[in-house]
């Protein structure tokens, strides 16, 4: 996993909800057998006309948001499909954190497993972040501070936001998940004898 | 203190407590199909890291496979190079598979309570969102990524974090033509597509106790669809006499056993849900979908709503765009809208009662002239049961195209897709924009709505047809 300190950017206004994870990335990408190169099909029914032009009008494509790491959205960004490719993507384009009021669950579980950073914050604090950047877009920058655990707005504003400590550790050193796991290895395999004892039936038939 | 359902399940399989409501918990069984299996084990692999507990993984290749009927694995390339990597890395983990064509073979949330692999009381995980379907035998089951996947083939755990719980309760006695689709519809398009956000589902009430098996894993499919990971239905009779005698249930005294666990899982009485609800089934009537997002639904007696009528500014913005995908007028009348295909499938609807109940719609009639209209059983199991009983002559006869198991026209990425400005009337779970193909119109609803639209050409109200 990608370590995640900080990152300052123009924020992106993508401000629609429910965006799920089919418009971020069609399933007929991911039927090669990698994580890599799927940034140029991020969004891309939306994000390339017919001919296979930049779309003008898709808002991330619009010069002072291009290669921003950090992209607005609101309600359940990422719900649908469970598909990881859809971080891989948004990660291959260049973004490194999304802030929306909610997210759907299995899209921000996946983010973790990836370093990038979906942040909470009431809808009216997006809308803030996107109506400053747009008041000037050129050089009004967001930051996303994570060892400070605060959104910087264009206009200075610092607001913070909530994070398990245990996600924010990962985030912030690039932790595998499995190796903390296997920590507990002991713990497992006491678990696995006594229930295995308790609940013969969950165990035998699968023998 | 009395206990949800889910708080006994969770409780159970908790290894150690990791804070901040984060728990370490065991899986009882893990799922793994073409589009992510492969690939999941591979990473694994290359790690240095194996399946921990092959005998409870099952793997299943549904994603990618072709319908076409006769086809193999060659008849999607994309999809069988897929399906080797699978096949080698079952064969190298010793994990069992239901491969293309074999017995036990289809969608994996058809076949895993088919085969019951599943059973109540049991965590799972798979790597696909649709998972929640196998809480209708009174699992907590969830989907996850590929990561995730990864981590839970070489541990058999995973660390989740505490969600919250939600009960839907559907009260009364179910109305004429309305079917547990119809019932998981309402319940989104009343509560929005993300009232289920960080919570776990489970659905109760007079109505739910009355489901067949098959029906409850309707209900529970949906879940993801209104945010929830988890969704799940107290197993009763009901769940038991369905589960006796399967492949992968338990025997004997086991059987006992399990009954005596199984019989204690139901929410305790006075237990506490984090929102609590009640539907009345007199309000439901048959469903379907105007939009791309599943909240987007409305009685088909309905209209496509009015701008005017969006509750704020983001709704309306959602809903123009909406319409404007799906070439629809706002007040639009939903009956009479043309419909170009028609699809009965997915891991949603295409069980043997769903094929059931779009076949007894057919009456002897035929499929309007301009209609593609597929079906698309869940499994070889449900194909051969079919069969048996001659439903796919029924299909055959009606112009229906009788097509082989796998997830098909509800996801597109077996090569299959409905044209670019189709309108397709499809029994599965999501009508997001490009899901079925680029450009295509994607209408949800029951099994018995999708024959009768076939049938008339058009958006109809089966109750009337």
């Amino acid at each position: 996993m990608q370590e995640f300190k900080s990152v300052t950017g123009c924020a992106i206004p993508l401000m629609e909800a429910n965006v799920d994870t089919d418009v971020i990335i069609p399933i007929q990408r991911l039927l090669g057998t990698g994580r890599q190169g799927l940034g140029q099909h991020a969004f891309e029914r939306r994000r390339y006309l017919p001919d296979g032009a930049d779309n003008p009008d898709f808002i991330p494509n619009k010069p002072p948001y291009r290669d921003s790491p950090i992209l607005l959205a609101a309600d359940n960004f990422g719900c649908g499909s469970s598909r990881e490719g859809a971080v891989w993507a948004l990660m291959g384009m260049g973004v490194r954190c999304v802030i929306a009021p909610s997210f759907g669950d299995i899209f921000f579980s996946n983010c973790f497993q990836n370093g990038l950073l979906p942040v909470r914050l009431p809808i009216g604090m997006v809308r803030r972040i996107a109506e400053e950047t747009e008041a000037g877009p050129g050089n009004a920058r967001t930051t996303v501070d994570l060892e400070r655990q605060v959104v910087i707005t264009p206009s200075g504003k610092a607001i913070p936001f909530s994070l398990d400590q245990r996600k924010r550790e990962a985030m912030l050193h690039g932790l595998d998940d499995i190796a903390l796991t296997l920590k507990h290895a002991d713990a497992i395999a006491a678990w696995k004898a006594r229930d295995s004892a308790e609940r013969g039936w969950a165990w035998e038939s699968i023998a | 203190m009395p206990s949800t359902m889910f708080d006994k399940i969770w409780d159970r399989h908790v290894i150690a407590d990791l804070g901040e409501g984060w728990s370490l918990l065991y899986l009882d069984r893990i799922l793994v199909h073409d589009l992510s299996g492969g690939h999941a084990m591979a990473e694994l692999a290359e790690a240095g890291r194996h399946v921990a507990e092959p005998r409870k993984v099952f793997a299943t290749p549904d994603h990618a496979v072709s319908s076409l009927p006769g086809r193999t694995a060659a008849s999607h390339a994309k999809g069988e190079r897929l399906l080797d990597s699978l096949r080698e890395r079952c064969a190298a983990e010793g994990v069992r598979i239901f491969d293309l064509n074999q017995p036990g073979h289809g969608i994996v949330h058809v076949i895993a309570p088919e085969l019951a692999i599943v059973l109540p009381g049991l965590t799972l995980a798979c790597g696909d969102s649709h998972t929640c379907t196998n809480g209708g035998v009174g699992a907590m089951a969830f989907g996850i990524g590929a990561s995730e996947l990864g981590h839970a083939l070489a541990t058999q755990t995973l660390p989740q974090r505490r969600p919250g719980t939600f009960r839907i309760r559907f009260e009364g006695m179910r109305p004429p033509g309305v079917t547990a689709k119809d019932m998981i519809l309402a319940a989104i398009g009343r509560f929005g597509a993300a009232a289920g956000t960080g919570m776990a589902m489970e659905y109760a009430g007079s109505a739910v106790r009355a489901l067949s098996m098959e029906e409850r894993l309707t209900l529970c499919n949906l879940s993801i669809e209104m945010g929830a990971k988890v969704g799940m239905v107290a197993p009763d009779e009901t769940t038991f006499e369905y589960l006796l005698g399967r492949e992968f249930a338990p025997k004997g005294a086991a059987w006992d056993a399990a009954l005596r666990d199984w019989r204690a899982l139901a929410s305790d009485p006075g237990a506490r849900f984090t929102r609590d609800e009640v539907i009345e089934m007199g309000d439901i009537a048959p469903q379907i979908t105007w939009g791309t997002s599943p909240e987007q639904v409305a009685a088909v007696t309905g209209h496509v709503p009015n701008l005017s009528d969006a509750p704020n500014e983001g709704k309306r913005a959602a809903w123009e765009a909406a319409l404007d995908y799906m070439g629809l007028q706002p007040g639009q009348k939903l009956e009479g809208t043309r419909v170009d295909w028609v699809f009965i499938g997915s891991c949603t609807n295409s069980r043997l009662s769903d094929l059931r109940a779009a076949a007894d719609v057919l009456k002897g009639r035929h499929k309007a002239p301009h209609v593609t209209a597929w079906v698309v059983p869940g499994s070889e199991t449900v194909k051969a049961e079919a069969e048996a009983e001659g439903l796919h002559l029924r299909f055959q006869e009606a112009g229906f195209e009788w097509r082989e198991p796998g997830c098909a026209l509800c996801v597109a990425a077996n090569g299959e897709s409905v044209p670019d400005g189709a309108r397709c009337l499809s029994t599965s779970n999501r009508n997001f924009v490009g899901r079925q193909g680029t450009g295509a119109r994607t209408h949800l609803a029951s099994p018995a709505m999708a024959a009768a639209a076939a049938l008339a050409g058009a958006i109809v109200d089966v109750r009337s047809f």
